[in-house]
Parts: C-alpha cells; structure tokens; sequence
C-alpha cells in the first residue's frame, strides 16, 4: 500500500450554504489520515476546479442540498476535464434525488452519497477506488 | 417546593425503592450503560421531589402569563387561541407560490410564511452568473416588486400575517412588502407578519452571507427603528436557534446562541439608536427547532422562556411585561428526518409536533414527509398539517396550560437546560460578545463538534435512527411521488427580469441607488431609501450591492 497521503478537496458549490454535511467529512476524512482541503461555502465551478489544479489533489467531493446539483455537478466535471485534470475522481452528496443519478454519472461523477450513508463506508470507498499520486 | 417532612418520607420510599431496582437488574439488566438524550444530556433512573427540591414556585414557576413566564406569556394558553399554523413554502415562480399558498389558505392553514430560493436569500438577482442552476430550487425567485406582487396577489395584507425567511436582503424584501402594503392602499400600521432577519445565526450555521457581521448587525437595528416607528405590528427579527440545530448543535447550544444572538441586537439598537429596551423589545421573536428528544425539547422551550425573561427583566432593564415574553414560531426538525423509509417520518413529525405545542409554541410548521428527498409534494403538505390540526382538535392536549408543569423530570430537565445555557452565555459575555466569539470561530466549533459526535454516535449505532442504522430495509426503493423544479423557470424569471429592467425608469433606478449609497455611508436608516428604491424597480441585487460596496463582502472562511 502506497504511505502517500490521499488529498481530497471538499467543497461546496453554488449558494447553498447547508455545510453539516461537509464538515462533518471533512473531519472524518482528516481522521482517515487524508489531507483534507475545504473550500467553505459559495465556491463557483470555476473556482472549485482551479483550487483542485493548484493543490494537486486526488478528489474533489462536492456538496450540496439546494437542488442545483443538476448544474453545478457537471459543471466542474467539465471544467476538470477542459483543463485536462480528469483523473482528479469528483465525487458528490447531498439532497439528490435518485432520478438525477444517472445524468451526474454520465457526466463524469464516480460516486455520489445520500442521507443515511456512514462516514467509514464513504471512506472506505475512497481507500478502495483512489490511489494517491506520486 | 416541598416540606421537610414530605422529603424525610419520600427519601424512605425511595430507599425501599432502590431495595427492589438492585434485585431487578440482577435478573434485567439494563438495556444499556449509559442513557441519554439525543443531544447527550445524562438521564437517571428516575426523576422525584430531590431534582427540584431548590426551585421557588413563585420565583421559579408561577402561573402563565405571569414572571418568570415558564408556564407562558398568555394568561390563557391554547383555550383562547391555537398556535398559529404556518408552513413555509415557496418554489418556483411567485406566480407558483401564490397558489399554493391560497391552496393552504384553503385547507386551514392561518399564516402564511415564505421560502426564497438561495439567489434571492444572498442577494443575487435570476440574471447574475452566481445564481445559475438556482433559480426557484428551494424557494421562490424574487428579483423585484413585480415578482413580489405576484408573490401576494389575492392576500389581504391586514388580515393574513406573513413571515419571510430572509436574512441579508431582509431590509430590501421588507421593503417590497410595505411598498406593496401602501400601493394597495394598507397602512403600514395594520400590516403584520415577521421577518426572519437575524444575520448572526448564518455565519455560525446556515451561511446566507453577504456583508461582515457588524455593518449585517447595523442593518438589523435599522428595521427594529423603523418597525418601532412605522410598522408596530411587525416582528422585525426572528431569532433563530432552528439553523443552529440543523447544523448539529445540541439542544443546550442552540437555546443559548439563539439567545446570546437576542442580545446582541438588543444592545446594539439601545447604542446605536438610543431607544429603550421596553420601545421595541415587544416586537422581538424567536424560532427553535422542535428535535426528536420529546422531554428535551419541551424542557428547552420552557427554559429558553424563562431565560429570555430574566434577560430582559435583569440586563436590560425592561419594565413592560410584554418585553419579557419570549413569543416563538417552532419548526420540527427537518435533520431527524430520514430518506429511508420516509413515511416514518409522519411519526417523527408526530413526535416533535407534539413536543413543540407541549413546549408552548405560538406558530408551528410541522415538516412534510418528503422533505428529505426534495421539496415537499402537495399531498405530504396536506398530512403535515393535518397533524397539527389533529393535534389541536382531537388529541386533547391542549386543553389545558402546560400541562407538564411540576414534572420531577420536566422540571428538573427545564433547570439543567438553563444553568448548562447561562455557562455558554457568560463565556461568549468573556469572549467581548457573539460577534467577537463568532470572529474566533467558538460557536462554528462547538457545532462542528457536537455534528461529528453525533453522526459517530450514529455510525456506531448507540444512537438509533430507524431505517437507517436499525430495521433497515434491504434494497429499498423509496416510492414516493418527488416534486422538481423544471429547469424552465430559470428561463422564464430571466425573461421577466429582462422586461422589467428593460421598461423601469433607469435613471430614476440610479438616483435611488445613489441616495441609498449616501445613506449607508452616512449610517442613516436605510429603510425609507429601500422602500424607494424597490418602487422604481430597482433589483434585489442591485441594492445588496450598494450594501457588499459600502460595508463590505464576508467570505465563509469554512472552519471545520
């Protein structure tokens, strides 16, 4: 197993500020021994993207409970993807309806988690499907 | 509250008791170690004339309508007057919220209260880069006093009181309803409702942001003078520990940021304005959250009374009777609610319901069942408030005045809730006052704090949640109908917006902005400048950015 630190970005896109969610990750993540970097709330894609270039990291975990997930997700994607940083896996959670899931897999998303998930399966998902890079 | 004699007997009868409990556990024993409330306050076996033994029934208690207010402010209770039944709602186009609010109207519903999408709530207009993929999400898009027209079409002002739940733009949304009053011919004297208003709970929870907490503070004081002057039947503020608890807090955190908030802006309107406390405070009211913890609850409700009395009466000086009273909106907890399994969550609102009219509310939204998944449908609408309705006129329970008084349990709870609140409050008084505190990051950690404890305390299972941690259903569809937005109304609100600054008078639009830019520099009120401003059309965010301009942009700075 690799000793690098995985470094995650938490974020919270868009006006919503309902930020338990993320806080709550956050400090779990930074027990995990993750490097955990959070933006706060009311961050553009266009931000969130550029602060995940400049800090190198591994993933970007997206919030949100306002309901505009359907645009703010994709989004950053897209602009990940523009800059040519795709292997930065975005992740996101909060209200999202199922129906909404497949357009934000389709969109470039590899996991996204709703009410009721653990912390420890979240981190587990992590550990399972990111390897920090050198 | 008890005699001599009465406790020589009982402390007997205990020991007898306590005999038979050591033989009982031998053969069951206890189903767990430790037993707590949901926010983690020790609970004993079992609660006698010992937990209250120090209270003064006079001093302490009394009757309702009577000092310390424990009981109530009202002499009579429910038996005049029920709670009001107000649920929030708004979604999509004014347009849109003005029908279901006459569909709740018709249904029984006796207030009315609003939601704002999250542009409208931070002060971006439809039309700002900010705002896209937002529009009309969780509330309803207001951009200027054409939308708000539409918003109100068809309620009479002076008979329906309305609350809006907005904090940074509330001067200017506050305004789009008294200009809208005036121009249907009301006089701001006989319109009534609340705006929620209370900037300092969203930089410790909710986080609708937009000026630093000083210059949003000076903004709050401002409607309180002109409420005092003009608009006597408006509650200017709603005080609000509802947001501190969805964040995570526990019961004791969130009744005493809500209440080291209330007085921050009371100090502020005595020095900055020079008004007495007994002017205005009146007009104050507060809104708890309504948690799952039954007895928690009820006695945090009691307590913040009680509490927000000894305020007035001891730090401020207040005489008048009515400046004691705490009046206060509940809402059930939107964050006990589950996406698994939702229609548990019709028990859980049940629950709470019920805990908040024990707890002597005087407004209540009772939470719809789908809230967890999306905004709520009309159907889950209709359950929610029927529960209150049932509550009201069948359970019986308000039938007579608190009728949990005198509880060992209750009571001593309400004590604990209180002494453990005065703690906080004195160490935020040390730390200069709750904008300093907030400025320290100390109400944002205690929160985070208590959230992250909280979901380990879930994630370990020694705290249940059903459905989620206990009974869990395997491979659950959840099938419920789930009301959406449809991504077309951002297009129409930009087409509406687009006509209307297309037709207004722009240069009459400027010279409002530039008044009210000369006012906020000048530390004038800004509510006549507002009430102007909004007549000519002039944009929610147009004048949030004369405000962002003059005083400032807060960033969250995302303490976790």
């Amino acid at each position: 197993m690799s000793t690098m630190k995985i470094r995650i970005l938490l974020a919270k896109p868009g006006l919503d500020g309902h930020d338990r969610g993320a806080k709550v990750l956050a400090r779990s993540f930074r027990d995990a021994g993750f490097e955990v970097i959070y933006t706060g709330c009311h961050q553009s894609p266009e931000q969130i993207a550029s602060i995940a270039i400049q800090e190198d990291v591994d993933v970007v975990g997206l919030s949100c409970l306002s309901g505009a997930h359907r645009y703010l997700f994709p989004e950053v994607a897209k602009l990940l993807k523009e800059r040519e940083a795709e292997d930065i896996i975005v992740i996101g959670g909060g209200i999202i309806p199922e129906q909404d899931m497949p357009a934000l897999y389709e969109a470039g998303l590899k996991g996204i988690f709703t009410p009721g998930t653990t912390l420890d399966s979240i981190v587990a998902w992590v550990h399972a499907n990111v390897t920090p890079r050198a | 509250m008890f005699t001599k004699e009465l406790f020589n007997q009982s402390s007997e009868l205990k020991n007898k008791w306590e005999d038979e409990v050591r033989k009982s556990v031998t053969k069951h024993a206890d189903q767990k170690e430790k037993w707590t409330t949901v926010s983690d306050l020790g609970i004993k076996r079992i609660y006698g004339p010992e937990d209250i033994k120090s209270m003064d029934f006079e001093k302490d208690m009394g009757y309702p309508g009577q000092f310390p207010f424990l009981r109530g402010n009202q002499s009579t209770g429910y038996r005049g007057k029920y709670w009001t039944f107000r649920m929030f709602s708004g979604m999509g186009t004014a347009v849109e919220t003005n029908q279901r609010w006459h569909y709740l109207l018709s249904t029984g519903q006796t207030g009315l209260s609003t939601a704002f999408d999250f542009p409208t709530l931070m002060g971006y207009d439809t039309d700002s880069p900010k705002a896209r993929g937002e529009c009309g999400k969780c509330g309803v898009a207001i951009d200027t006093i054409e939308d708000f027209r539409d918003l109100i079409q068809g309620i009479p002002l002076d008979k329906i009181s309305t609350s809006m739940t907005i904090n940074p733009p509330a001067t200017i949304l506050w305004a789009m309803y008294c200009a809208s009053a005036e121009m249907q011919g009301i006089p701001l004297t006989k319109i009534s409702g609340t705006i929620q208003n209370d900037i300092l709970k969203e930089f410790i929870a909710q986080k609708t942001l937009m000026c630093p907490p000083e210059a949003s503070v000076k903004l709050i004081s401002d409607t309180i003078e002109f409420g005092t002057k003009y608009v006597p039947k408006w509650n200017t503020v709603s005080i609000s520990g509802y947001h501190i608890r969805e964040a995570g807090s526990t019961a004791v955190q969130e009744l005493a940021f809500t209440l080291r908030d209330g007085i921050e802006y009371v100090e502020d309107v005595i020095k900055r304005k020079g008004l007495h406390v007994d002017q205005f405070a009146s007009r104050l009211s507060f809104f708890f959250n309504s948690h799952i913890d039954f007895f928690e609850e009820i006695a945090k409700m009691r307590a913040a009374r009680r509490m927000w009395a000894k305020i007035m009466r001891d730090r401020f000086g207040a005489k008048d009777p009515r400046s004691c009273w705490m009046r206060f909106h509940t809402q059930t907890a939107g964050c006990s609610l589950t996406a698994q399994q939702p229609y548990n969550n019709v028990v859980r609102t049940v629950t709470e319901a019920l805990a908040a009219v024990l707890g002597g509310t005087q407004s209540l939204h009772t939470n719809s069942l789908d809230e967890v998944l999306s905004l709520p449908s009309e159907h889950a609408v209709q359950i929610a408030l029927r529960t209150q309705q049932i509550i009201a006129e069948e359970t019986g329970v308000a039938n007579t005045i608190d009728p949990l008084a005198g509880s060992y349990f209750v009571e001593s709870l309400t004590n604990e809730m209180e002494e453990k609140a005065w703690e906080y409050i004195h160490k935020i008084d040390a730390m200069g006052g709750m904008i300093a505190a907030i400025e320290k990051g100390y109400p944002q950690m205690e929160i985070s704090d208590a959230a992250y404890k909280f979901q380990q305390q879930i994630d370990a299972k020694e705290k249940v949640m059903i459905g989620v941690n206990k009974y869990v259903e395997q491979n659950e569809k959840v099938d419920i109908p789930i009301l959406t937005i449809d991504e077309s109304v951002e297009a129409q609100q930009l087409k509406r917006l687009a006509e209307v600054k297309r037709k207004r008078d722009s240069r009459k639009v400027n010279e409002c902005l530039r008044d009210l830019t000369s006012a906020c520099k000048k530390g004038d009120n800004v509510m006549p400048y507002c009430i102007e401003a909004v007549k000519h059309y002039a944009t929610v965010q147009e004048i949030c950015d004369v405000y962002r301009e003059v005083y400032g942009e807060y960033r969250d700075p995302g303490i976790f």
